[in-house]
C-alpha cells in the first residue's frame, strides 16, 4: 500500500471530534503550511494512523485505537480549524 | 441506535446485502439495504468493518458509488493482498448482513450546484466510483451541467460502469484511455494521463471548471499538478487518493 490523503481518515476523525473534519485546515507546527486535511498525507498500514504534512512531510498527527480506546497525539500540528471556523 | 444517533456522530449500523453485481473481472458492486442510513453526497465515503470470531476486526473506506437518494451501493476492487476486498468480492452473498457507517467525508462532494461549470472528472482505475456517483446525481436533477470524464483503464475489459457510462446523454462526454491494452482498431487515447493529454481533454482554465481528480496516489500527483501547470487554481482541483494499487 502506498500513501492515502486525508479523505481516508474521515471516519476515524468524525470519530474523535464528533464532526466532519477532512474539510478542516491545519497547520504544520513545523513548516506553517496550511492545508485542508482532505490533502494531507496519510499512512493507514502500520498500528495506528499517522498524518504528515503535504509540504514538509512533518508528522501532524498519529492516532492509535486500543480496543474503544484513541490515544492522538497532535504535537504537530499548530491548528485545526474546522471548515468555517477560524483559528 | 436507530433514532438515537446524534448528528455529527458516526454509529455503527448493519446493513443487508440486496445484490452483487460483477462490473469486471476483479470489480463487484455492492448493493445494500441500509434501513438507519441518513442519506449521502455525490463522493462521499462509508466505512465497511468486518469482525472475525476471534473479535479481530479491520475496518476500511470506500466511496458510495450511488447517488444521493438512492440505496447505498459500493463497488470494490478485489486487491490480491487485502484484508477486506477478497471477502466482499468473493465471499459476500446477497442476504448477509454488512456492517457500516457513514457518510463520511466532505472535500471530495458534489453538492449538484448548477452555478458550478463545468465539471472536469478525471479517474484513475477504480477512482471512477465517487465520479459515477456525480454523474448519477447530475442525471437524477436533470442538471445541465457540462461534464468530460477521462477516465485510464488498463483495458476496455477493465473499465468499471463501461454500459452506463456509454449511455450517457447530452452535456456529458466520455474519453477513455487504455494503458496497457487497447482492442483492435482503437482510435481512442492509450497511454497515462498527462499534462499534454489534459491539454487536449480537459476544459481550459478560462472555463473555470472545478476537477475532481481520483485515483491511484501517483495518478493523482501527476493528474493534480498537470492541471495546475496548464492554470487550474489549486483550490479548483479536488483530489482523492487510494494508495499505489488498483489499475488505471
Amino acid at each position: 500500500m502506498d500513501d492515502l490523503d486525508g479523505n481516508a481518515m474521515g471516519g476515524l476523525m468524525q470519530e474523535i471530534f464528533g464532526v466532519e473534519m477532512t474539510t478542516a485546515i491545519e497547520t504544520c507546527a513545523h513548516c506553517g503550511n496550511a492545508a485542508v486535511v482532505a490533502e494531507t498525507a496519510v499512512y493507514l498500514r502500520g498500528p495506528g494512523a499517522v498524518m504528515r504534512c503535504p509540504t514538509c512531510t512533518n508528522i501532524l498527527m498519529v492516532v492509535v485505537r486500543r480496543q474503544d480506546m484513541h490515544c492522538v497525539d497532535m504535537q504537530g500540528i499548530a491548528s485545526l480549524s474546522p471548515a468555517g471556523q477560524t483559528a | 441506535m436507530a433514532g438515537t444517533a446524534v448528528r455529527g456522530r458516526l454509529t455503527w449500523q448493519v446493513s443487508a446485502v440486496t445484490a452483487l453485481i460483477d462490473e469486471t473481472a476483479s470489480v463487484k458492486t455492492i448493493e445494500l439495504q441500509a434501513p438507519d442510513w441518513a442519506g449521502h453526497l455525490a463522493g462521499q465515503h462509508l466505512d465497511v468493518r468486518l469482525t472475525a470470531e476471534d473479535g479481530y476486526r479491520a475496518e476500511r473506506s470506500y466511496s458510495i458509488a450511488s447517488a444521493p437518494g438512492e440505496p447505498v451501493a459500493l463497488t470494490v476492487e478485489r486487491l490480491e493482498d487485502g484484508e477486506v476486498s477478497p471477502y466482499l468480492t468473493e465471499e459476500l452473498r446477497p442476504g448477509d448482513d454488512l456492517e457500516i457507517r457513514g457518510p463520511v467525508g466532505g472535500y471530495f462532494v458534489w453538492d449538484g450546484d448548477d452555478s458550478v461549470t463545468p465539471l472536469m472528472l478525471i479517474a484513475g482505475g477504480s477512482g471512477v466510483v465517487p465520479l459515477r456517483s456525480i454523474l448519477r446525481h447530475r442525471s437524477n436533477l436533470r442538471s445541465t451541467v457540462p461534464v468530460r470524464l477521462l477516465y485510464s483503464a488498463r483495458s476496455l475489459a477493465d473499465v468499471i460502469y463501461r454500459d452506463e457510462l456509454d449511455q450517457e446523454g447530452a452535456g456529458v462526454e466520455v474519453i477513455y484511455t487504455l494503458t496497457r491494452q487497447q482492442p483492435q482498431g482503437w482510435t481512442g487515447h492509450r497511454g497515462r494521463v498527462d499534462k499534454s493529454m489534459l491539454s487536449e481533454v480537459a476544459w481550459p482554465p478560462d472555463q473555470q471548471a472545478i476537477a475532481y481528480v481520483c485515483g491511484p496516489t501517483p495518478f493523482v500527483e501527476t493528474v493534480a499538478s498537470s492541471l495546475v501547470g496548464l492554470g487550474y487554481p489549486a483550490q479548483r482541483v479536488k483530489t482523492e487518493r487510494f494508495g499505489g494499487i488498483g489499475g488505471s
